[in-house]
């Protein structure tokens, strides 16, 4: 993952409505420097204007006030053709896939080729390249109505890749995906980052996506930007209200922790629905308290997290922690609520 | 009644019904399908929203609507008499029916434009394709198959309306039922066109059906 300069710079925007009852300020003032190389999340809930957001950094929405710079081009001082040509940098997935229903799958990859004027040859074989890099070579001719939903999302991403984007927009891609398919796409995602270096902005409200995948993370709560910082940071030590609302989703028991050695425990699906913690105690010998729990059994496979408060000594809170991480969870210390 | 010379005359009533309907219909298409394009594109949720000249043509294409084509019929009969030289005939019927046919063409595939995803014309804008682009490699295509459904359902009923001309004298299986069914009481002759026109908007309003389902991919 090699991070530098800014790739996109987000400077004073803000988006306004017009409707029939008057104004909607959607974005008030977002200030944001997305790194070249980095997976970068924005988090919000529905209706905080993430989504909006996303549609400002390549101009499908313009914004009211304020501008995008997309590697160090303005594009608000963009002729429509400039913007045209810039967009193909810049590829994008939708929660909904947005395929086109009467083309195949290999047209529908063709289809950013097409528009960006390549030859139909070169193209097919750069959808095949692409295809293959997604794991779908066999669907090639398949149409979109034939495939599941993480199929047609891949299809998606290659079609994203096809004109070597510099950056990739998520908006809210595997929020129409059960958990296993979205661990897939996110590794797909990851993948991506990891081998081609493209910068990705996963747009989401769910905090386990960013956890998964992303390096930094922005949060937008009421039109504004709450809060930016890494991902590991803003879990262990959420400073603001809206942060502490995504980390711990039923705010209201986060007031009442007490202690200060308290562990989260995130159950992302690689483990089995198995009685963790119970085990724990027994092997130990030693009662943890249980101070948060929200979990699910998908498929026979933990989600959710759980907050327990360690034993005083702290040598046996460290041993708890390495036997959780060895059962294959993710296991952090939090500290500083309320 | 089969004698040569009606039946030769009813082949011809056929063969000019048939013209006339065809003919009208790819040229009522030529001016409804741009309209009908315009009405979507230009719409407020379009692409290219302009709301003075939506209003502008939404009206003029309701105005025409509501005309009822018999007197549509009548009316145009000078223009059709500018344009063709004759308001008689089955060639002078084609104006007046594409006059009538295109407004609600122009409906017609307006509709069927609406139903494209929004989802996926803005994944088209976000790949950078032009206005121009979207229109005819997203728009178009994606709604294929309501489009062929529509067009099976523009022919049977220009070829209703082309039936109707034979009061003003148009030609066509429509001209034989009104003048020996209708004005000389050859119930016959006039069962025969009907059962005729019934089998021409059959053959086209299935054909229409099967390439539609053929063409679709959704399933």
């Amino acid at each position: 993952m090699r991070t530098g300069t800014s790739l996109i710079q987000i400077r004073g925007l803000s988006k306004v409505f017009q409707s029939s009852s008057g104004d909607v300020h959607v974005l008030e003032d977002i200030n944001l420097d997305i790194k070249q190389g980095e997976i970068f999340g924005i988090i919000g809930m529905s209706g905080a204007g993430k989504s909006t957001l996303v549609r400002c950094l390549n101009f499908l929405e313009k914004p009211t006030q304020g501008t995008v710079f997309f590697d160090n081009q303005d594009l608000s001082a963009l002729s429509l053709k400039e913007l045209y040509k810039i967009r193909q940098s810049m590829g994008m997935i939708f929660q909904q896939f947005n395929l086109l229903m009467q083309r195949n799958v290999l047209r529908n990859v063709c289809f950013p080729l097409e528009i960006a004027g390549i030859k139909k040859k070169e193209a097919e074989e750069r959808a095949y390249e692409l295809l293959k890099l997604v794991g779908l070579s066999d669907k090639a001719h398949a149409y979109p109505s034939q495939l599941s939903g993480g199929q047609k999302q891949r299809v998606a991403i290659a079609r994203a890749l096809a004109n070597n984007p510099k950056v990739i927009l998520c908006d809210e891609a595997t929020s129409a995906l059960d958990p296993a398919t979205t661990q897939g796409v996110l590794a797909l995602l990851k993948d991506i980052n990891n081998r081609l270096g493209i910068t990705i902005v996963i747009i989401t409200h769910e905090m386990s996506v960013v956890e998964e995948v992303c390096q930094r993370v922005a949060i937008i709560d009421n039109k504004r930007i709450a809060e930016v910082g890494y991902v590991k940071d803003i879990f262990t030590k959420p400073t603001t209200d809206a942060a502490r609302r995504l980390v711990f989703p039923e705010g209201k028991r986060v007031e009442h922790f007490t202690g200060n050695r308290c562990c989260r425990i995130v159950f992302d699906g690689s483990s089995s629905f198995e009685p963790v913690i119970a085990n724990m105690v027994l092997e130990f010998r030693q009662t943890v308290n249980i101070i948060f729990a929200d979990t699910k059994n998908i498929d026979g496979k933990a989600f959710g997290q759980i907050v327990i408060q360690l034993p005083e000594d702290k040598l046996m809170g460290e041993k708890m922690m390495a036997y959780l991480r060895n059962r294959g969870l993710t296991v952090e210390e939090v500290h500083d609520f309320v | 009644m089969f004698d040569p010379v009606v039946v030769k005359m009813l082949a011809l009533g056929f063969l000019e019904s048939l013209y006339m309907t065809l003919i009208s219909s790819v040229l009522a298409y030529v001016i409804g399908l741009p309209l009908g394009i315009i009405l979507v594109v230009t719409d407020n949720g379009g692409i290219k929203p302009a709301p003075g000249l939506n209003r502008v043509l939404g009206s003029i294409i309701n105005l025409l609507r509501s005309v009822p084509f018999l007197i549509l019929l009548i009316t145009v009969i000078p223009i059709t008499r500018a344009i063709v030289g004759t308001s008689i005939g089955p060639t002078a019927t084609i104006v007046p029916l594409v006059i009538g046919a295109s407004p609600f063409i122009a409906r017609l595939v307006e509709t069927s434009l609406k139903e494209v995803d929004k989802g996926v014309i803005e994944a088209a804008q976000s790949m950078g394709a032009s206005n121009f682009e979207i229109i005819y490699k997203v728009m178009l295509p994606e709604a294929r198959p309501s489009l062929i459904l529509g067009a099976a359902f523009s022919v049977t009923t220009i070829l209703g309306y082309s039936a109707l001309t034979g009061f003003v004298g148009g030609g066509g299986l429509g001209d034989i039922a009104i003048r020996y069914g209708y004005y000389r009481y050859q119930t016959d002759i006039m069962l025969i066109t009907v059962v005729l026109l019934v089998i021409i908007v059959q053959v086209f309003q299935e054909i229409g059906m099967r390439i539609a389902k053929l063409s679709d991919k959704r399933k």
